[in-house]
């Protein structure tokens, strides 16, 4: 398969679906929509393919080799500036076990979204172009090791959301909007400026022997690759590693979102259209700890030893905090959206162990909340285009009116609990075994596990007031699930279930490459130490 | 000066040659064929092609024209010039094109003319401003391009905001040559010099008093801060920018900043620095600091400017203030006193030229359906006219500096030569303010986009010529935003500049 550019074939496809779709004449509705399902149709399929040819030994993290899929060539060569070194980014696209289930889960996100999508009304050719334009965005960011490549993928993914919630949003959705746009505008310039810091800290040698600094993330993971002088240099006593670490950590923990830079998220998601929800919910949310695992930890890896006690301490304060405002939502919407919040604090707490368990829990509790929010997300779309409202307290004994609808919604809410059986259980016991078997962070995991607890209140509290009791009359003209709905829950129940019965379907891809990052976490600080 | 030295100067400034003898054609076409003035647009497109012909010549050559000894030159030509004067030369390209799809100049038709003949005045003058190296020529050309450029900004006479305009301009414009004349003749009074290349060796030597220096120097900061638009000089400019003409205010905004910044830098590398180590960091003459100066004027240029267009309502205003802010992260540029820095500036004039100009012709195209500038007319603009619209978009995302437009690759390279000087804050404050524009940029595509359309907001009816040079700015700003090797190799090769 080594011929094949699958990574570029799966990142792109969406751009050439946008470009055929903004040359289609107006009024092509069904054209445009059936386009836009092939597209993340295909899509799916290729991520089906790089699953059936992943190695699963194959460790990646640092080493090229070990990398799968890989393309490499330059892109940008300026020959000779000399004060600068030569100037040369490369196209270089590769996976291993920590972005490779994101690519899958991207893939079956957007695809159940566009389905999401079938019920947009209003200019369907703008909206599918951007809907088209964010996958390959978020595609990219999962697919590049190289730094700028990937600083571009991630900038790309803003104005497309921004327009996505803007035009096709809720009634406040031009705050909302803006909210987002400049809180990750704010947290991508952090990680520019980081950016710009390691680029001019490392260098790689060329075939030629010629030293160039880079925007190489495998180079920038070396302590070798770095110049005496280097402001982000390990060598350099004065150096500022520090702050380049916390400047890109909050870059990504504003999409994380990480309190206290959450508050974008609940406007975010109250606002936007469902298929928009599932997406920021189900992909662009793990970027923030993709970005983290990819860059922060091995690249510094130093200060993650020194820091990972208040990334768990973050993680607890999202579990928890997350949890008690779910408790207290009334709008059905707004619920889910702080029930991520608390999920993604799991991710956190998990990669803070640095163990095996820990980070394997962490990476798997990313799919496992990526397919379970975006289930919870099209059921309050699915009830909202309904009844017109998401109060919760509007409900009541709807179990009787659409009972199919309440069978999917029960399993998801177990899901999002944590029920053995179904796969968000297997990824928290993960995160709660790794983090527990470290002794710094052992009482941030015990109370923690309060966030389990909650997490059961809010969510069987919800199923209790919207499923059971008494049905209001007002709805007993509701319809139990359409085709299209069964569609988009089906696959990602039988996601959910099939992977809490057998975790080692996902367990066995990104197992190599974590231990691989456990073992490079334990080794390297020594060398990004050492003066 | 003998003749000779004159006779064998006149091959070094062809440009300046061209432009002049375009301007007296098109004042004798004017006046002898006037029936036939509506020819002036293409006569001046083409004597613009011609003097860019002679220009891009230059890139190769070094020389000082107008040597009267060893050093005294009144004019230098190096690729550092040439590259401005490219600048110069396409925004004027621009200029023409913009004025001719304008309907505001529509009324101005019968005095075609005079609008042409000012217009190579100016380029002349701004010509000499970048490659002028004694302050009297460089003091005369800042007067022609100012006297030329009042008169254009009130061109449209039967508008009062654009006679407001001009008289505005008029005066700060009087105010602050007047000061840097001041400023040049206590400089003259303390090194007996106005010649850049000696003023160097001068003012160390004279030892001079300090402060009469300082002063000195900050009196002629202040004409070519005018110029550039730099706080607190920059009064004037949203006032002009608004009144005048808009495809004058897109002349203004790019082609004479684009000369002041090129003396500016001159002045500074060719009078103030002796050395520059190995990885081309510049050591300046201690009389004054430049570096803090600098530093303070271009954090003041942008948070102003940034933070003064967040309350802006109408659209040429807005743009006005973001001209302020580019200014400012130009500055940030030059503060840097290294190679990488002025690499940097010029890889992001290329890239404002595109995107800046690009903007205001949006506008123009604009107003020429609606009538208006005001942003609350701008309303669902998008849909109805969904080519401008995704256009504005690229532009304006483009002057916010994010991929993949290449307004990220411009400040991307001023980042990056703020980190390698190790000026971390600078460039966070600049980050910061980057995100600052990003808020007044989206509220324009707000109104676009996410406000309920007017009732019978005008269809968009663009000519093939119209969607042309739409086009021919919108590619190059993603073009060179994915690809921008050619840019950066262009501005590398252009900042080898004659003296040290």
């Amino acid at each position: 398969m080594q011929q094949v550019p699958l990574l570029s074939l799966i990142t792109f496809l969406p751009i050439i679906g946008m470009i055929i779709i903004l040359f289609l004449p107006k009024n092509n509705d069904k054209v445009i929509k059936a386009l836009t399902l092939a597209v993340t149709g295909i899509q799916v399929i290729l991520g089906i393919v790089i699953w059936r040819f992943y190695d699963y030994s194959l460790g990646g993290i640092y080493n090229q080799a070990t990398f799968q899929f890989v393309e490499k060539f330059r892109w940008i060569e300026i020959p000779s500036v000399s004060w600068l070194g030569t100037i040369k980014i490369d196209y270089f696209l590769g996976i291993d076990g920590i972005s490779a289930p994101l690519i899958l889960l991207t893939a079956i996100i957007t695809f159940v979204a566009t389905l999401a999508s079938w019920n947009i009304k209003t200019s369907l050719k703008g909206y599918f172009a951007l809907f088209l334009l964010l996958d390959t965005g978020m595609m990219g960011v999962f697919v590049s090791l190289d730094f700028f490549l990937f600083y571009i993928f991630w900038e790309v993914m803003l104005l497309p959301m921004y327009f996505l919630i803007g035009i096709w949003g809720g009634p406040r959705k031009e705050y909302a909007a803006i909210k987002f746009f400049i809180y990750t505008l704010l947290g991508s310039v952090f990680i520019l400026l980081a950016m710009i810091g390691l680029y001019l800290s490392a260098t790689e040698t060329l075939a030629d022997g010629s030293k160039v600094f880079t925007f190489n993330m495998l180079a920038l993971m070396n302590s070798e690759n770095y110049t005496h002088d280097g402001i982000l240099s390990p060598l350099n006593p004065n150096n500022f590693r520090l702050l380049a670490f916390l400047a890109l950590f909050v870059g990504f923990a504003i999409k994380i979102p990480m309190f206290p830079f959450h508050t974008w998220l609940p406007d975010a998601h109250v606002e936007a259209p469902t298929a928009i929800s599932v997406i920021l919910a189900g992909v662009l949310l793990k970027m923030g700890t993709y970005g983290i695992l990819r860059i922060n930890y091995p690249m510094f890896p130093e200060i993650t030893h020194q820091l990972a006690w208040w990334i768990a301490m973050f993680g607890m304060i999202n579990i928890i905090y997350g949890a008690l405002c779910a408790l207290a939502q009334k709008d059905f919407k707004k619920l889910i959206a702080y029930s991520s919040v608390s999920h993604m604090g799991f991710v956190m707490l998990g990669m803070a162990s640095l163990n095996t368990a820990g980070i394997s829990g962490a990476v798997f509790q990313m799919f496992n909340h990526g397919t379970i929010t975006a289930m919870l997300f099209i059921i309050v779309g699915i009830i909202y285009d309904r009844a017109h409202t998401r109060g919760i307290n509007d409900f009541g004994g709807l179990a009787n009116q659409m009972p199919i609808y309440t069978g999917f919604v029960t399993i998801a809410f177990f899901a999002a609990i944590g029920l053995p059986g179904l796969s968000g259980f297997i990824s928290e016991t993960f995160v709660f075994l790794g983090a527990f078997h470290v002794e710094s962070i052992r009482l941030i995991t015990v109370i923690s596990t309060l966030g389990i607890l909650l997490g059961a209140g809010y969510m069987l509290w919800t199923l209790q007031r919207i499923f059971l009791g008494e049905l209001n009359p007002k709805w007993n003209t509701l319809n139990d699930l359409t085709f299209r709905e069964y569609a988009m829950l089906v696959p990602l129940t039988i996601i959910i279930i099939v992977l809490g019965i057998y975790p080692s379907l996902m367990l066995d891809l990104m197992n190599s490459s974590v231990n691989t990052m456990v073992e490079f976490l334990l080794k390297s600080p020594v060398s990004f130490s050492g003066l | 000066m003998s003749i000779e030295y004159f006779l064998n100067s006149l091959y070094l400034i062809k440009p300046e040659i061209a432009v002049t003898i375009f301007l007296v054609l098109i004042v004798l076409l004017d006046l002898f064929f006037s029936k036939k003035n509506h020819l002036l647009p293409f006569f001046a497109f083409l004597g613009l092609l011609i003097t860019g012909y002679f220009v891009i010549e230059q890139f190769d050559i070094k020389g000082l024209a107008f040597v009267t000894n060893d050093s005294r030159a009144m004019v230098t030509v190096d690729s550092f010039a040439a590259f401005f004067k490219t600048i110069v030369v396409i925004t004027s390209l621009y200029f023409v094109l913009l004025t001719v799809n304008s309907k505001e100049m529509d009324e101005t038709h019968d005095r075609r003319g005079e609008y042409y003949t000012l217009m190579m005045g100016m380029v002349l003058g701004m010509f000499f401003m970048i490659s002028g190296s004694d302050l009297i020529l460089l003091y005369l050309s800042v007067e022609l391009v100012s006297l030329s450029s009042y008169v254009m900004a009130g061109f449209a006479k039967t508008s009062e905001r654009s006679s407001e305009a001009s008289l505005k301009y008029l005066i700060y414009g009087a105010l602050s040559s007047g000061l840097m004349l001041f400023g040049i003749s206590l400089v003259y009074g303390l090194t007996a010099s106005t010649n850049l290349y000696e003023l160097n060796a001068l003012i160390v030597v004279s030892q001079a008093n300090s402060f009469v220096l300082m002063f000195a120097l900050l009196l002629i900061f202040a004409g070519i801060g005018y110029k550039i638009s730099a706080v607190p000089f920059h009064f004037w400019t949203p006032d002009v920018y608004e009144g005048a003409p808009t495809p004058v205010t897109a002349y203004l905004s790019v082609a004479s900043k684009a000369a002041g910044f090129a003396l500016l830098i001159r002045f500074i590398k060719v009078s103030f620095v002796f050395d520059k180590d190995t990885l081309g960091f510049w050591s300046s003459n201690p009389v004054f600091n430049w570096q803090d100066f600098l530093i303070v004027i271009s954090v003041a240029t942008m948070t102003l400017g940034n933070f003064a267009a967040l309350w802006q309502k109408n659209v040429k205003r807005m743009l006005a203030y973001s001209s302020i802010a580019h200014a400012g992260y130009l500055l940030t540029g030059l503060a840097v006193l290294s190679d990488t820095g002025l690499i940097a500036i010029l890889v992001y004039f290329a890239i404002y030229l595109m995107m800046n100009i690009g903007a205001f012709l949006i506008v123009i195209l604009i107003k020429n359906k609606t009538g208006s500038e005001e942003l609350d007319n701008y309303d669902g603009l998008g849909f109805s006219m969904p080519f401008l619209g995704v256009s504005f978009t690229i532009f304006l995302i483009s002057l916010t500096g994010l991929p993949p437009t290449a307004g990220f690759i411009g400040k991307l390279y001023l980042f990056m030569a703020l980190v390698d000087a190790k000026m971390i804050v600078l460039a966070v404050i600049a980050l910061l303010n980057s995100v600052v524009s990003l808020y007044y940029y989206i509220r324009i595509l707000k109104h676009m986009f996410l406000a309920k359309p007017k009732e019978n907001s005008p269809k968009e009816e663009l000519s093939l010529q119209q969607i042309l040079i739409v086009l021919s700015l919108v590619i190059p700003v993603i073009f060179f935003g994915l690809y921008f090797s050619p840019i950066v190799e262009l501005a590398k090769n252009s900042i080898l500049m004659l003296g040290f």
